[in-house]
């Protein structure tokens, strides 16, 4: 099985690490993973979208045009990807960011006030880490013991804190 | 009989293709005597250039690399970076080659003070392409592409390259010497051992500034050439020590107060 | 270093670059293959090697040849307009015979372009990008494992034949992250008795030179070269045949261009069209004997480029156009899309009933 999954929002918001966590607990796993982000100008402050493919066999393209899986972190991203998402895939939208709802019928469709309940939790910037928790819970993809190793080779040991706090954040995600 | 002039070892015996009168021949051999003193012929590196002295890797005995025009500063960095403790490493640059399309890698080189030594020879003309106008022409030098003289209002100033590099904080040494006469001679050569000294004692960059002469191109005699030196080049272009940082020499620090 | 991280391709170049014995990198920042100056800024003072930010890429290719002349492993990278500068600097490098690792992480252009993935610098790479007649060794990875164990590759060809190697990357394989393992086997570079290291009064002096003003041994001289090349051509083609086997419609494209042709072949099979994939790796050489070989079935290929068709010309020199290629592109930094790719096999396989 292949999934696609696109993050996108604004630069600064987490989209590539959560990107990363993913993959790497994807790596952990072991399966085949792929992570590609935007690049440019547009890292700094604008739009900026992060793909990931994580499949059992060889990965082809990395480049994710159609999701299976999108986050939207921001209203142009939801306006520019939500058409892209295939028939039957995910939307995950930060819905203290984005007030308007998804048109489309044929995808499953989570609200969550990410940056809210992040922001009351310890860290508005680690909202993508709650959007992440619960796309792996309704994915039935949770491995809590993964998401640790992941989220440690994607914090260094030096920050025991931020690890902590973002495994938190995915928790709280989980138990939306 | 007792010999009293000889080949330097660092010399090979291999006849200059330099024109009659050309003082590369005389730097050269200065060059040649100092990496012979100094005892260092067996772990030199040199640069030869683009412009006349280009074949100079033919004439010196230490291992030579032929550079692209103007970039001798830069591999002399790549060379000295790979063996900072075990090689010495000179380039030997004309006016065009170092003044003009390799301005970027001499400011540079000096700028971080690599520990490299320059010898820069400032003849006012490029000489191996036939005589064409040099950054350092001077203002009304008559050559093949400034048939009028030069022209600063259309082909702007000479570059002084002591000058300029000695705005800098990088540079450890720069002096300006010539070959015209023997005193003159000795001067320079004292200079270019110190600036091959600095080196070994890993002070940095080096360059010596040598104004010298092209008879073929400036269309004169060996003689009236060295003479066109004092006359008009040195005016332009003053003989002196612009940088000598161990000696607490700036000559244009700006004065305190 | 057996387990799998996960990395870009740009400093999996860099690591990869330090196993292989590199300890000096010279750069000037560009867009988009900045992590490699960054990576090798980091590690360089911590493991005795050099890392400078150049003046300009004409004095960074120029340091590399310094270093190269004095016989060690040394690297430089930029993207496509650096490496326009660093042209002269390679030429010189090919015409002194000398060994190094340039990395060019394409962008689209001409003239400033833009900065997304492009491989269009496919003409400069593969015909050698300076003047005068030469080639250089053209590596192109498509998988961010690739980019580090060509990157190793590229050290051990250019010291084994004494040329300039280059991976020529894009945009995409340099920033993408995948898992990467550095679980590699590295020889010791050759014994270079030819290197500027000082005569120490044993030998006579070496010269590192590419001047020659007799045009006689400079004939000869290019004439043993390309000697050279012809043994480089015979013994080192590299590439990935995908479902090649009973082909009738060959897609063929390197690095990025592969792993979206490949999504398309894979359809394109499940659609029941005899679809197949050709991937050169080596670039320079090209890899015609196995275009050669897949004309036993093949009735139509396919170029999938990131330009407006470069490697379409060697595809078609490597079959002598005794079936037709056709070109599915796009450029300035457009990436095309497998179903682009898949609407280019369906079209051909109908045009081939």
């Amino acid at each position: 099985m292949t999934r696609k999954y696109l993050f996108a929002g604004f630069g600064g918001q987490g989209l590539l690490f959560s990107g990363k966590v993913l993959a790497y607990k994807g790596l952990i796993e072991d399966k085949n993973v792929s992570w590609l982000p935007s690049y440019g100008p547009e890292m700094r402050g604008g739009t900026a979208s992060c793909g990931v493919t994580i499949s059992d066999g060889p990965i082809g393209a990395p480049i994710v045009l159609e999701p299976d899986v999108l986050v939207a972190m921001n209203l142009p991203s939801l306006d520019k990807y939500e058409e892209k998402v295939v028939p039957g895939g995910y939307i995950f939208v930060d819905s203290s960011l984005i007030e308007r709802k998804v048109k489309r019928s044929d995808v499953k469709v989570f609200y969550v006030p990410a940056t809210k309940l992040a922001g009351e939790n310890g860290s508005s910037a680690l909202a993508n880490m709650i959007l992440v928790g619960k796309l792996l819970k309704e994915l039935g993809d949770y491995n809590a013991d993964s998401v640790d190793k992941a989220l440690g080779k994607c914090i260094s040991a030096r920050h025991a804190d931020m690890l902590e706090l973002n495994r938190r954040m995915m928790e709280i995600g989980r138990d939306f | 009989m007792a010999v009293v002039f000889d080949r330097p070892h660092a010399l090979l015996d291999v006849p200059f293709h330099y024109c009659p009168g050309c003082t590369h021949g005389i730097v050269h051999r200065l060059v040649a005597e100092v990496i012979d003193e100094l005892g260092i012929e067996g772990k030199t590196v040199g640069i030869a250039p683009v412009g006349c002295s280009v074949m100079a890797y033919d004439y010196f005995a230490c291992d030579m690399i032929e550079a692209a025009h103007g970039r001798a500063p830069a591999v002399a960095t790549g060379v000295k970076r790979a063996y900072p403790n075990d090689l010495i490493v000179f380039t030997y640059q004309g006016d065009g080659d170092l003044a003009s399309i390799g301005t970027a890698e001499t400011v540079h080189a000096a700028a971080r003070n690599e520990n490299i030594t320059v010898i820069f020879i400032n003849n006012a003309i490029y000489g191996m392409t036939g005589g064409q106008m040099a950054p350092t022409s001077l203002p009304g030098q008559v050559t093949q592409t400034s048939p009028y003289g030069r022209d600063p209002k259309a082909c702007g100033y000479p570059v002084k390259i002591c000058e300029m590099l000695s705005e800098l904080e990088g540079p450890e040494y720069l002096e300006r010497v010539t070959v015209n006469s023997v005193k003159n001679v000795m001067n320079a050569k004292k200079a270019i051992k110190k600036a091959f000294q600095n080196q070994i004692d890993g002070k940095g960059f080096s360059l010596i500034e040598v104004v010298s002469s092209c008879p073929t191109n400036w269309g004169m005699t060996p003689k009236d050439a060295l003479k066109w030196i004092d006359d008009h080049m040195l005016p332009y272009y003053p003989l002196g020590v612009y940088k000598d940082r161990s000696a607490g020499i700036d000559k244009f620090a700006k004065k305190e107060g | 270093m057996s387990e799998k991280v996960l990395m870009k391709g740009n400093e999996a170049i860099a690591e990869a670059a330090i196993l292989a014995g590199c300890r000096h990198y010279f750069g000037y920042p560009i867009t988009p293959q900045t992590e490699i100056a960054a990576y090798m800024a980091k590690r360089m003072p911590k493991i005795g090697g050099t890392f400078l930010q150049a003046e300009s890429e004409i004095a960074a290719i120029n340091m590399v040849y310094g270093v190269a002349s004095a016989g060690k492993r040394v690297m430089t990278s930029s993207s496509s307009p650096g490496i326009s500068l660093k042209g002269e600097g390679i030429s010189y490098l090919a015409g002194t015979d000398l060994p190094a690792v340039i990395v060019n992480a394409q962008r689209g252009g001409p003239g400033l372009g833009g900065i997304q993935p492009s491989q269009s610098d496919y003409f400069q790479a593969t015909r050698g990008g300076g003047h005068g007649d030469y080639h250089i060794i053209v590596l192109a990875p498509s998988s961010v494992q690739e980019m580090a164990q060509l990157t190793i590759k590229a050290f051990e060809l250019a010291d084994e034949y004494l040329m300039p190697a280059m991976i020529l990357a894009d945009g995409t394989t340099g920033q993408m992250m995948e898992p990467v393992s550095f679980d590699f086997e590295i020889k010791e570079p050759p014994a270079k008795p030819w290197a500027t290291t000082g005569t120490k009064g044993e030998r006579r002096h070496n010269i590192a030179n590419s001047l020659y003003l007799d045009p006689e041994k400079l004939e000869r001289i290019n004439n043993e070269r390309f000697a050279r090349y012809e043994i480089i051509k015979e013994k080192e083609q590299l590439a990935e045949e995908y479902l090649t086997e009973d082909a009738e419609i060959v897609v063929t494209g390197f690095g990025i261009a592969a792993r979206i042709a490949r999504n398309a072949v894979d359809e394109a099979r499940a659609q029941g069209i005899k679809a197949g994939l050709i991937r050169p790796i080596t670039l320079w050489p090209f890899p015609d004997k196995v275009y050669k070989k897949a004309l036993k079935t093949a009735k139509r290929f396919i170029s999938v480029e990131l330009s407006m068709g470069q490697m379409i010309e060697d595809v078609k020199l490597a079959t002598e156009c005794k079936v037709p290629v056709s070109l599915c592109y796009r450029v300035g930094g457009m990436i095309p899309t497998p179903a682009q790719v898949l609407e280019a096999i369906k079209q051909a396989a109908k045009e081939v009933k």
